[in-house]
């Protein structure tokens, strides 16, 4: 589905990725572990088209196609969709109007007519409820005013609204009390299928508890230095990072 | 003295027809216009009282007003650069219902290609085809095209027809209110049009009379080097109710063109009228060329007790803009609104807000205002609240928002206040903020493009005041809201 090929990235002239090579294939939830500053945001937002990141090496192709050639809305539009660790706050605009035109840009898209406004809302409180977001909340303007559990519930709401093919985690665990993070892990679970996959950031077992990735990644100075099953997370979470640290010197 | 004009000037049809797309009003209409010619002076002002068989006060009226304006001088304190004009470059009338000499003499008959225009603009003149609920008098250059359901409201005793009719139908009406709100003398523009102005809109509701209709007028200017003097003059009378719009577009020309409009409002006790403006006179292309400048004096007299007017404007159009829809809170209990969105994109310059005279006891204004700049626009917020010393337990609320696109433009606010009783309350909140590109790429991420989203952000912030809005014009308002700043990031 995704096969990233000597992937190399710079933001304001520095090199953060130094060669990734990855392939995710249908199905599959991958793990991306590693330190702070070690590239996993930047991989992130130089998949789904952030401005600021420049590719200057390398080649991304998902699903057959040159993902790098792609605007951002347009590989959302192929199915592409990051839960942001940090998501913006829109104030006026108005959760149902915020969706609705995602949505819509979706289907035009794909060559499918717009949902009515009866269709969307009904759609609206299906997916509501997959990870139990409160019908206030859908009311209010994007993000506005919501507390960080509110903020990430949110954006498994609007993955289950926009239902990729390949999604992105950033760190969706950061600021969960365990409730919430249950609350997300299992609503991310609920719209997994056989036919999409996923990459999961995160620096702590306790969200692969929940999604049981199939691979685990440890990404070191820009570059993937391990890979592993679900085993070498927990070794991790045990051991720290510098143990791989030694092995790669 | 009479010229024929035809109105197909083909030079720089490229960019034209690039920006054709974005200004979709910009199309000219081939039609027989009878223009005076250019130029200003008292024999103008005689020849425009005589072609429109005026009474002999309106003649002086117009020649004290014009006398007066000689001896004034344009304002320069608003926070715009204007070019000098040449007020002897400029025709003062232009009349496209004008028939040929040799055409047949049917006075009812308005020229199809009149009709065809404002069905392009989507006005449609015939009853049967017209928007239900809403009567319109459609004004193209200096002259009244038609008025719609003129019988239906006449049934009512409501009088809705163009203003050159009303002076000769109801003269006393006339009389009695022209000049009350905004004198001849009140500033150099109101001079300027109480000497040479054409047509507008006049209303009046009678007593106890909620009208059943919204009523409208859509303004158009088509011919070129004249400018436009329209003149509306509503009038509320006791417990009566009335809901007002007005609509304006211009061709795309190279040329500035002048607009120098004066609205007055009376209202008597306990009478309401809500007066919306969905202003969208070609701004110019996006170096600046052509344009019209809209200099507009407009004004509302709450003049009885328990009176309530409120301004709502969305101003997207217009190379410069200067305006101030104001109340004149006399009437005790008064109650006064003025909700506003301006937008700015490329070299648009707007100076525009409103002025609260409190005159009457527990007297209440709001006034939310909304700008939004982008390219290298300058948008300007200027609001004066004044309180009389008599004005016991009045109170004003003020929100000023500016909101920039990009670092080349400007937001400005100018609140002025002038209050002399104590028992005033008086809030004033404003805020500035930016568009970020991380909610833009937010946006993007979700699969909506940049231009969609800045539509988004843009029509959420100005939600409050798009919502005052009657519902066909808030969906227009919305659309144009996002076309007025594509282009504008990126």
């Amino acid at each position: 589905m995704l096969e990233i090929k000597d992937l190399h990235a710079s933001i304001n002239g520095k090199e953060i990725l130094k060669g990734i090579n990855l392939t995710i294939r249908e199905g599959e939830v991958h793990a991306l572990m590693g330190q702070n500053g070690a590239g996993k945001s930047t991989l992130s937002n130089v998949l789904v088209g952030h401005p600021a990141y420049e590719v200057t090496k390398g080649s991304v192709t998902f699903r057959g196609k040159d993902l790098l050639e792609m605007s951002p809305e347009d590989r959302a539009h192929e199915g592409i969709f990051l839960s942001f660790q940090h998501p913006v706050e829109i104030p006026g605009v108005s959760m149902v109007n915020f969706m609705r035109a995602a949505v819509n840009e979706q289907r035009k898209y794909r060559g499918q007519a717009a949902l009515t406004a009866s269709e969307f809302l009904k759609l609206m409180r299906e997916k509501r409820a997959i990870v139990e977001l409160d019908g206030k909340l859908a009311n209010r303007s994007v993000n506005e005013g919501f507390s960080g559990g509110e903020k990430k519930r949110n954006e498994i709401f609007q993955m289950a609204m926009l239902e990729p093919t390949f999604a992105i985690l950033d760190e969706t665990d950061s600021g969960l009390d365990v409730d919430a993070l249950r609350v997300v892990a299992e609503g991310f679970n609920k719209l997994r299928t056989p036919q999409t996959s996923a990459m999961v950031i995160t620096h702590y077992q306790r969200l692969l508890d929940y999604l049981k990735p199939d691979i685990v990644h440890v990404l070191l100075d820009g570059r993937i230095v391990k890979t592993g099953g679900p085993d070498l997370a927990q070794e991790i979470e045990q051991r720290g990072f510098d143990w791989i640290k030694k092995e790669v010197q | 003295m009479e010229q024929e004009k035809k109105n197909s000037e083909e030079k720089n049809k490229y960019v034209r027809d690039l920006t054709q797309e974005k200004y979709k009003y910009g199309f000219t209409t081939e039609v027989h216009t009878e223009i005076i010619e250019k130029g200003l002076s008292e024999e103008v002002v005689r020849l425009i009282s005589a072609k429109k068989q005026e009474p002999e006060w309106l003649l002086e009226f117009r020649l004290k007003a014009y006398r007066h304006w000689q001896t004034m001088e344009m304002p320069t304190w608003a926070h715009l650069q204007i070019p000098e004009i040449d007020y002897q470059a400029i025709s003062y009338y232009a009349d496209p219902t004008a028939k040929k000499k040799d055409a047949p003499k049917s006075l009812d008959e308005v020229d199809p290609e009149l009709l065809k225009t404002f069905d392009k603009l989507g006005i449609p003149l015939e009853e049967q085809m017209a928007l239900s609920g809403m009567a319109v008098d459609a004004v193209m250059d200096s002259v009244s095209v038609k008025t719609t359901f003129k019988e239906t409201l006449m049934e009512k005793g409501i009088i809705f027809c163009s203003i050159s009719e009303a002076v000769r139908e109801h003269p006393d009406l006339v009389q009695k209110y022209l000049g009350s709100v905004v004198p001849p003398r009140d500033n150099f523009f109101a001079a300027l049009n109480s000497a040479v102005f054409s047509d507008g809109s006049f209303v009046y509701i009678p007593k106890g009379v909620r009208c059943p209709m919204e009523l409208s007028t859509y303004f158009r200017i088509n011919a070129a080097n004249t400018g436009q003097f329209e003149r509306t003059l509503i009038v509320a009378d006791d417990d009566s109710y009335v809901s007002y719009l007005e609509g304006c577009t211009a061709p795309m020309r190279d040329e500035n063109q002048l607009h120098a409009a004066i609205v007055e409002i009376v209202v008597h006790d306990r009478a309401e009228v809500k007066y919306s403006t969905v202003q969208n006179w070609y701004p110019g292309d996006a170096e600046g060329r052509g344009g019209v400048y809209n200099f507009v004096t407009k004004r509302g007299h709450c003049k009885g007790v328990d009176s309530k007017l409120s301004w709502t404007q969305v101003e997207t159009g217009s190379a410069i803009t200067w305006k101030y829809p104001s109340c004149v809170l006399a009437g005790d209990n008064s109650v006064a609104e003025f909700y506003s969105v301006a937008v700015t994109n490329n070299c648009q310059q707007a100076d525009t807000g409103t002025k609260m005279i409190h005159l009457g006891r527990n007297t209440r204004s709001t006034i939310i205002s909304k700008g939004i700049s982008a390219g290298r626009s300058q948008n300007s917020y200027r609001g004066l609240v004044r309180v009389a010393e008599k004005a016991d337990g009045a109170r004003n609320y003020s929100q000023c928002d500016s909101l920039l696109l990009g670092s080349s433009c400007g937001a400005h606010t100018f609140p002025y206040m002038d209050i002399r009783n104590e028992t005033a309350v008086i809030e004033h909140e404003a805020t500035t903020s930016k568009i970020s590109e991380d909610q833009l790429f937010y946006c993007n991420q979700r699969g909506i493009p940049t231009e969609e989203a800045i539509g988004l952000i843009v029509n959420g912030y100005a939600k409050e005041v798009i919502n005052k809005l009657p519902m066909e014009f808030a969906v227009e308002a919305q659309k144009l809201l996002s076309i007025s700043l594509e282009g504008s990031v990126g």
